[in-house]
């Protein structure tokens, strides 16, 4: 943020980068590291487990350098003057979460559960397709200014992947969410991993052409600029359908992600504080009213304000018609039992989380296994990818390309921060997983479209050469503000 | 658009600094809480991870180690195994892998499972020699023959009670024996079998309470034996000097306050008793009158320093005894004949024994003489230290004629052993509402050897529901326990 000037051919500050070099040196250099790390700890986990090197090292290591050469090259031909942290960044993250799904893999206690698949060959496959995604989004997305021709579209599609968990035949209740669909022959899908990319490119859009009325038409009450009636209209809107969400899905974590997104894409859109405080109350309202009648949010919250209690319900086989889980409480002993340094892969018994414990729990196997100081250098990790999702907002120099990366990366922000979150006990455990971490096939494809849109943006927001032909109808217009 | 840009940032940047706040005081702060926590399945799979260690009397492993089938989802590899295991069991407690652990089995984890710091060198040295880990031995005080003797001896009179012997001189437990017991082995692993037997042996199915620790965790009404106490303060408190003075005691004698009458067992010689008189033939009156001429605060004092009022830790917890501080001089006078609300375990009725052989100087009861690292490295041992002195040398030797007399020519004959001096003291011990229940039948005891040393002081309760009332007495069933246990223990000094 330090060579901030405000550019007199543009109307919003920009970053000025003319001129930077495009550091895709710097980005090969650290996918090296990006992949040799999680090789080391795969070879960490089968000494760990079998005393032995396991015998899939080779083609574990030779996989994941390709993918992770495949998609610096793409970005080396189709986005040369990219951010080049978000690839390796990601990539870490995908390679340890892999290594982490494999050593699960091999508990026997985990093997004799009735839905257990061998996860980690078909999360390098969801790795392979994630990653030909990322490619796709480079090659075809020449320009992120193009996304905004499809901000109503991008709306109806939004509502369509979130219904569709709704639909009888097609949603699946897993453990009390209704985030899923099943697609015969495929397997499971969570549409809203997805979702949360083309709502933010509808947010982007809508913002950009709405934001000078939602900004400025207000009345100054008690310090705040209160906005007219009919401007409130879309915030109630999306209020509402987080709302529904939550209680037709009951799935906290998808509706807090959305509704946090808007408002922060509201708030950077417009500057107006009061935006936030008007998210804040109906959130609030919203999480309160829903959790009064909705038994499914009142047993994650009981079991985040006592999972010791809800432990020995489920241990005792406490027949209340509520599914008691010990998960919470088996986290936290995984997080405790691991220290300050952890207990080495493939040494801890994270395992006894059971079901889910390679995805929404996985964070709590790396606590076991790599302690506070592995948690605090994964935490880390996705604090750099959020730096790096902001600097890139900042360093845009349209509009909607600084809208659009702020949402995507504030989403992750607040998705690792519920999950995360979630599973150390801070706030109530939701349904959703940690970006690349964790097994899934949807997560993993969703977020590395995120960083192919994160990459794109960086890209041309760090191109030297003046930005071909923006865009006139966003910045036609001057408007006088007050400040 | 770029200041609230930099503050989403600042927002952003709030949420990990949460995490890693929230994080620090999961696996920092609360690292340990969390990792110890018993429901902790971690703390059960570390248990069983490696071979125990075991539990040593002289110099034999009473305890053992062998491998669980690894059939299915069995995360626990080793099971814990016994010999003798009801003999045992108030000595070792239980290891389970369902059930968990107690007392000494519980107490000693650290060094049994091999986790305990002070192992820490041998553990480092496994670890870089790729070595199992493996678990140190603790080595008891226990004389294994006393401990036959005393099992065997409750076992063949049939009703619950406890055997607890000492080592005068550095309070060594000898021998520590509960009945009914339990056998540890029954329900140490976690199948079916292991549920099933170990619902057996709880208290709601099984009314004798096998599980229950008599000799450290029941206390008793000490009844006659509790006159030892009485006629220790009677000599540290200057109010008989000797053994042969004859005692101001009235007969009939009415308790202070009251028009009741204090009433002896029988028609025998207590008035103006001289108190080796009065212990022989356990005179209530003479030692009732004595407690309340002392008084409650003297009489509590004196039983304080014989261990009364306080849990000891030997390292097993025992249930502290009782002696009121609040009572009448009526009150003071039934407390100080054993009764009211004195109430005290095996283990203390030993204490007061060993006390009174040691020439006064009571020495804290311990029963791990030593720990030791898997290759018989000693890694910590017990030195014996002295409690409290609850009766000066000259005293005690008084006492000490006093309790020879009760078994050379009083209620102990029967523990008479040729070619030693035996001093004791019997007890009847009344309970329930209106004494309706059966009496208490206690025996303390300690035997000297020609060269003035005492081996051994022992303590015995019975307690029978089934037997008749008079049939029940101190010198009757309890004594030849204890003249058992300390004949087992000169014995094996041989």
């Amino acid at each position: 943020m330090s060579s901030t000037t405000n550019s007199p051919t543009h109307h919003t500050s920009t970053i000025g980068a003319i001129g930077a070099p495009s550091r895709r040196n710097t980005e090969l250099a650290l996918l090296v590291f990006a992949v040799v790390i999680p090789v080391f700890a795969y070879a960490n986990v089968g000494l760990a487990l079998d005393g032995q090197v396991p015998s899939g090292l080779l083609s574990y290591g030779l996989g994941l350098g390709l993918l992770a050469g495949v998609a610096h090259l793409a970005v080396r031909k189709f986005a040369p003057y990219a951010d080049p942290l978000l690839l390796p960044l990601a990539t870490l993250l995908n390679g340890l979460g892999l290594v982490c799904i494999w050593r699960l893999d091999q508990s026997k206690l985990l093997q004799s559960l009735p839905n257990f698949v061998t996860a980690a060959p078909r999360q390098l496959l969801y790795t392979a397709l994630g990653i030909a995604l990322f490619v796709v989004v480079l090659i075809f997305l020449k320009d992120h200014r193009v996304l905004q021709r499809y901000t109503y579209i991008s709306m109806f599609c939004a509502l369509v992947l979130l219904i569709l968990p709704l639909v009888p035949g097609l949603g699946a209740n897993i453990y009390g969410a209704k985030i899923w669909i099943r697609i015969p022959g495929l397997g499971s899908l969570q549409p809203g991993e997805f979702a949360k990319i083309v709502l933010a490119v509808f947010f982007a859009g809508y913002l950009m052409v709405k934001r000078d009325a939602l900004a400025l038409a207000s009345r100054r009450f008690m310090g705040l600029y209160l906005p007219r009636g009919r401007d409130l209209g879309p915030i109630l809107v999306v209020w509402a359908i987080s709302i529904l969400i939550l209680v037709f899905e009951t799935d906290l974590g998808t509706s807090l992600l959305f509704f946090g997104m808007f408002v922060i894409m509201l708030y950077v859109a417009t500057e107006r504080t009061s935006w936030i405080v008007f998210g804040l109350l109906m959130s609030a309202a919203g999480a309160v009213g829903v959790a009064s009648f909705e038994p499914h949010i009142q047993t994650r919250v009981q079991a985040w304000l006592d999972p010791m209690r809800e432990y020995q319900l489920s241990r005792s086989g406490a027949n209340d018609g509520i599914l008691h889980s010990e998960q919470a409480m088996q986290a936290l002993w995984a997080f405790g039992s691991g220290g300050t340094l952890g207990t080495g892969w493939g040494q801890g018994h994270s395992d006894l989380i059971r079901f889910a414990a390679n995805s929404d729990f996985i964070l709590a196997t790396f606590g076991e296994e790599l302690g506070l100081a592995g948690v605090m250098a994964i935490l880390l990790i996705y604090g750099l990818i959020v730096e790096r999702g902001v600097r890139t907002a900042l360093a845009a120099r349209d509009p909607f390309g600084k809208l659009l990366a702020i949402g995507l990366s504030g989403a992750f922000a607040l998705q690792v921060f519920v999950v995360a979150g979630g599973v150390m006990g801070l706030i109530p455990l939701t349904g959703m997983t940690m970006p690349f971490l964790a097994y899934g096939g949807s997560s993993v494809l969703a977020n590395w479209a995120l960083i192919g849109i994160l990459i794109r943006i960086s890209d041309t927001a760090r191109r030297p050469a003046p930005t071909p032909a923006g865009n006139p109808d966003a910045e036609m217009t001057q408007v006088v503000r007050p400040s | 658009m770029n200041k609230p840009l930099r503050r989403i940032a600042i927002f952003c940047g709030l949420l990990v600094l949460t995490l890693l706040l929230r994080d620090n005081w999961l696996q920092y702060v609360k690292a340990d809480s969390l990792k110890d926590d018993p429901n902790n399945r971690r703390v059960t799979i570390a248990r069983y991870a490696t071979p125990r260690g075991d539990i040593i009397v002289d110099g034999n492993p009473i305890t053992g180690s062998t491998e669980t089938s690894k059939t299915g989802l069995n995360d626990l590899k080793y099971k814990r195994t016994y010999k003798n295991g009801p003999m045992w069991a108030p000595v070792t407690g239980y290891a389970s892998q369902a059930f968990g652990a107690t007392q000494l089995e519980s107490i000693e984890d650290g060094i049994l499972t091999g986790n305990d710091d002070r192992l820490f060198f041998r553990k480092t040295l496994d670890m870089i020699t790729g070595k199992e880990q493996q678990g140190g031995n603790v080595v008891t005080t226990l004389n294994g023959a006393a401990q036959k003797a005393a099992y065997d001896g409750l076992k063949k009179q049939g009703g619950k009670g406890a055997v607890v012997a000492l080592e005068p001189s550095t309070g060594k437990i000898l021998a520590l024996a509960s009945y009914p017991s339990y056998d540890p082995s029954s329900f140490a692993g976690n199948t079916n079998d292991d549920a099933a037997a170990w619902k057996k042996l709880q208290k709601k199915y099984n009314p004798d309470d096998p599980m229950l620790n008599r000799a450290l965790r029941e206390t008793y009404p000490p009844g006659s034996t509790f006159k030892v106490v009485t006629a220790a303060a009677a000599l540290e408190y200057g109010k008989y000097t000797s053994a042969d003075q004859r005692t101001e005691s009235p007969l009939p004698w009415t308790m202070p306050g009251t028009t009741t009458q204090l009433k002896n067992e029988g028609n025998i010689p207590c008035e103006n008793a001289t108190m080796r008189e009065a212990l022989r033939v356990s005179c209530n009156t003479v030692f009732g009158k004595i407690g309340s001429d002392l008084g409650n605060d003297k009489m509590l004092a004196e039983a304080e320093k014989f261990g009364f009022g306080s849990e000891q830790f030997v390292p097993v917890r025992s249930s502290a005894s009782v002696f009121s501080d609040d009572m009448n001089p009526s009150q003071t006078a039934l407390s100080s004949i054993g009764q009211y609300n004195t109430a005290a375990t095996p283990l203390q009725m030993a204490m007061v024994a060993s006390a009174v052989a040691n020439d006064g100087k009571l020495m804290k009861p311990y029963m791990v003489d030593s720990l030791e690292s898997s290759n018989v490295d000693t890694v910590a041992t017990t030195e014996p230290e002295e409690l409290s002195r609850p009766l000066s040398s000259k005293n005690a030797q008084i006492l000490q004629d006093m309790m020879e007399t009760v078994v050379d020519k009083g209620t102990g004959t029967r523990a008479k052993i040729d070619g030693v001096t035996v001093g004791g003291k019997t007890g009847t011990a009344q309970h329930g509402v209106e004494n309706s229940k059966n009496p208490y039948a206690w025996f303390i005891s300690y035997a000297k050897l020609s060269d003035g040393s005492s081996p051994v002081a022992v303590a015995v309760v019975i307690e029978d529901e089934s037997a008749n009332r008079d049939d029940i007495s101190g010198g009757g069933l309890a004594a030849p326990i204890a003249k058992n246990v300390m004949e087992a223990v000169i014995d094996s000094k041989k």
